[in-house]
């Protein structure tokens, strides 16, 4: 739980630049060497609304946000208004000083005064927060620098002169807000949201095909694969729709890329034949699912962790999957790249499951190593043994695979129950063989399963059980809680498959066992019941589109215990 | 010389007297005659009697799903553009639901060449209209005949300019061998729809039915756009066998071979050093 940290909330309607601002303050906090964890909410529409980019800065690391707000920086009376019950003790609100701030602690910026054209607003509510936490002007100033180098020195030097009147302008002004954390943390750190962390650990496995078709909230993979893969030899291809996207990737990864699909929760229902294909292809694919609210359209821009039994089940048939939920960036990247060496190695689809939430949420990480990161299995060029067979069975159930194209060695992948040599059969012993054969490599991936992560007491009173995006809130909840009852945390990020022998003590030691989850019927706790037998006693389920936050979770504790 | 030999003889589920024979033995020979043995091409199908060609020859083949075959195609072509990729399957599987693929496909204009295996019914289900069934043509699915109009593969992709258009017939394997070969050696999205008489299924568009109307263009400049899209209207009486349109167009895809493809470490650091 961070000692101290500070609550930034910019609120406006979409087109207003609440982005922008919230990007380059959180770029320049993480330049300060500050830690931050960003909460974006935002509505299905390209204008208008309201919308909130949260900025959470801390002289610790982060794994959630709060709703308790310290700075609102507001663009637009909605937001002071929707806003004013969240507000702690002593917050300051920033506003232009057309606003009415309702006799609040407030700054209230004369944008006539500091700059010359409403073009440079944004720029001079930038300069009035920085100020407001204490970043060294020559932060920002750098930043404007090289955000605005591509529009020439004019802009850059129109920008830098609101930016510094801003700036000064604050230190005239009476408020009572004092920010209290310390400058001069960790250096050298990147900002990166769920997102691009997983199109990063893509690239580090080697991902060079995605298809995609645009769809909120996962679109930010493709976008950051496309916009920073290319020079390292990526190919894409933004497709017809989902079934396209699925079938491309497949047909890419037959012939050799390591090729990644990313969507939502629609997407991803049309994309459920073709996970079908690749499970008994044995091709190997990495799809990337990004959770949003449901059923259909739902709540399309906002947060939910409803899509584990889509994902669980999707595809018809029986064949070996692995699912992760990461719960930060870091798991994002690395666990992505894992994905990309368990789909090659068993030659069937992995799945990264993460929501909303993580995907926006930007985090100041340590740069990831790339170093120190194992090899991705690779599939063979040649086949030099004799005659060769793309089914061949096996006693683990992996077939050597081949890529067609590059020796005279024939490779050919069929969606149809196969003899080894790929031609269709019905027999019903080798139908029942190759079935088997499938699910022999489910026991190489499961001997291959991350165990979940215990935090707290031993044997405590209650245990809350979590994944993905979720771990943060529960264990700030944790730690917040003084009801005088034991605690403990155990957060899955890997959801399936499940090994008991790495958690069954742990929910038989526990007084009662929590699940908490985004989605309205503790679908994670319905599969470890179904699993392992075992039956959680008590549930705190968020599903209002908003992500979980310890507050929820401390409320939702304090009614149980 | 490759012999056609080399792509072998199977055992195959087509009825006999099945068009398939025709085009399979056409695209052997089309192969042979260009010197490709089978591991130099790459062969990707969708469902149905056609879409089962490639477990009838000796070839890398990926026969995947219903209507998918052109997303699988494509994304072989882009990981490895190197390698031939000749897509292979029917009306049902390539206009009907793999429609909007087939749409999308002949806008991004890879080097592909696809062969419709064009029936006009839907065999393996026994019997159904399929996307080129004639408005009225009677079925046991639609018994009091088809309510909808056939799709015109030819004036479709003449309309939206495709980068190679042709017709061909099985019973024509002369020409049906020189046209798969100049779809082949054509860059970009070669489309062949090839007329091939369910005999099982298929009571209207019979061999002696094709056989009255198919005649092979000869004065035809495939490079009028405005000649071609008249033509392609052409389907009653008389119907046009050959090249319709060609046209020379940007070709999608010309990256190198992923599958020999590893990054730089140090491109990767720097990538990461643009999020600092």
């Amino acid at each position: 739980m961070p000692e101290k940290s500070v609550n930034i909330v910019i609120g406006g309607a979409a087109g207003q630049g609440l982005v922008t601002i919230g990007q380059l303050l959180s770029k320049a906090i993480t330049r300060a060497g500050h830690h931050l964890l960003v909460t974006q909410r935002y509505m299905s529409r390209i204008r208008g609304g309201h919308n909130t980019y949260a900025i959470r800065m801390g002289e610790e690391e982060m794994l959630g946000g709060t709703e308790t707000i310290d700075i609102l920086a507001a663009l637009n009376a909605e937001t002071l208004d929707k806003h004013l019950d969240a507000m702690s003790a002593g917050a300051l609100v920033v506003a232009g000083d057309d606003l009415d701030t309702k006799g609040l602690n407030a700054l209230r910026i004369p944008y006539e005064k500091l700059a010359s054209k409403p073009l440079f607003h944004n720029t001079a509510m930038l300069g009035v927060l920085g100020r407001a936490v204490n970043l060294d002007l020559g932060i920002l100033e750098e930043l404007l620098r090289q955000t605005f180098a591509k529009k020439g020195d004019e802009v850059v030097g129109a920008n830098l002169d609101v930016l510094r009147k801003a700036y000064a302008w604050v230190s005239d002004q009476d408020h009572d807000f004092f920010c209290d954390i310390k400058p001069g943390g960790p250096k050298g750190r990147m900002m990166v949201n769920g997102n691009e962390a997983i199109g990063l650990g893509a690239l580090a496995a080697g991902c060079n095909f995605v298809s995609f078709y645009p769809m909120t909230p996962a679109t930010g993979v493709a976008m950051a694969l496309v916009a920073k893969g290319a020079p390292l030899g990526l190919q894409y291809e933004q497709v017809e729709d989902e079934i396209a996207a699925m079938n491309m990737a497949i047909g890419a990864s037959y012939a050799g890329a390591k090729a990644l699909v990313t969507t939502s929760g629609g997407g991803f229902a049309l994309m459920e034949e073709g996970v079908s294909l690749a499970g008994v292809s044995e091709t190997p694919l990495v799809c990337v699912v990004v959770q949003r609210p449901g059923p259909a359209t739902g709540l399309p821009t906002r947060t939910e962790q409803a899509d584990l039994n889509l994902v669980l089940h999707s595809g018809h048939g029986e064949f070996p999957r692995a699912i992760f939920a990461p719960a930060t960036p870091e798991d994002c990247f690395y666990l992505t790249h894992r994905a990309f060496d368990l789909a090659e190695t068993y030659q069937t689809p992995i799945f990264i499951l993460s929501e909303q939430y993580l995907a926006d949420s930007y985090r100041d990480v340590e740069p990831f190593d790339l170093d120190d990161l194992p090899e991705v299995a690779a599939p063979l060029l040649e086949w030099k043994e004799g005659d060769y067979k793309r089914y061949v069975l096996t006693d683990d159930g992996i077939s050597p695979r081949v890529v067609p194209g590059f020796s005279e060695t024939l490779v050919r992948a069929d969606s149809h129950i196969h003899a080894e040599d790929s031609s269709i059969t019905e027999e019903k012993s080798l139908s029942v063989a190759m079935n088997s054969k499938l699910l022999r490599k489910g026991a190489g991936l499961f001997e291959e399963v991350i165990g979940p992560d215990y935090y707290g007491a031993d044997n405590p009173d209650a245990l809350l059980v979590c994944w993905g995006a979720n771990l943060g809130a529960c264990l700030e909840a944790m730690d917040r809680y003084d009801g005088g009852k034991s605690l403990a945390v155990l957060h899955f990020k890997q959801v399936y498959p499940l090994r008991e022998e790495q958690f069954m003590d742990h929910l038989e030691g526990a007084g009662r066992v929590i699940a908490v989850e985004g989605n309205a019927t503790a679908q994670f706790a319905q599969l470890i019941a179904r699993e392992t037998g075992f039956m959680t006693s008590d549930r705190i389920l968020r599903f209002d589109g908003r992500a979980m936050t310890w507050e929820y979770v401390l409320k939702g504790l304090t009614d149980i215990l | 010389m490759v012999s056609i030999e080399e792509y072998g003889e199977y055992e195959t589920a087509w009825c006999p007297g099945c068009g398939n024979f025709s085009i399979i033995k056409c695209l052997k020979q089309a192969l042979a005659e260009q010197d490709l043995a089978p591991h130099d091409i790459i062969i990707s199908s969708g469902i149905g009697q056609a879409a089962k060609l490639p477990h009838y020859m000796r070839c890398n083949m990926f026969n995947g799903l219903h209507g998918r075959s052109l997303p699988v195609a494509q994304g072989i072509k882009m990981a490895n553009p190197e390698i031939p990729v000749i897509v292979t399957s029917g009306d049902g599987c390539s206009y009907g639901e793999g429609g909007n693929h087939f749409l999308a496909a002949l806008r991004r204009n890879m080097d592909l060449t696809v062969l419709v295996h064009d029936n006009q019914i839907y065999g393996l289900t026994k019997g159904q209209a399929s996307p080129t069934t004639a408005r009225g043509h009677v079925t046991k699915a639609q018994p009091e005949g088809n309510r909808s109009d056939g799709f015109n593969p030819v004036a479709t992709t003449v309309a939206m300019r495709a980068s190679f258009v042709a017709r061909a017939f099985t019973g024509e394997p002369g020409h049906l061998v020189a046209t798969i070969k100049e779809a082949m050696t054509h860059r970009g999205f070669s489309l062949v729809d090839i007329l091939q008489p369910c005999v099982s299924f298929n009571k209207v568009n019979t061999y002696a039915w094709y056989k009255e109307r198919v005649h092979i263009l000869e004065d035809h400049d495939p490079t009028d756009w405005a000649a071609a899209m008249t033509l392609s209207e052409e389907f009653g009486d008389r119907i046009p066998l050959g090249v319709i349109y060609r046209e020379d167009k940007p070709v999608f895809g010309l990256g190198g071979r992923l599958a020999e493809h590893a990054y730089d470490k140090n491109d990767l650091k720097a990538v990461l050093q643009s999020y600092t």
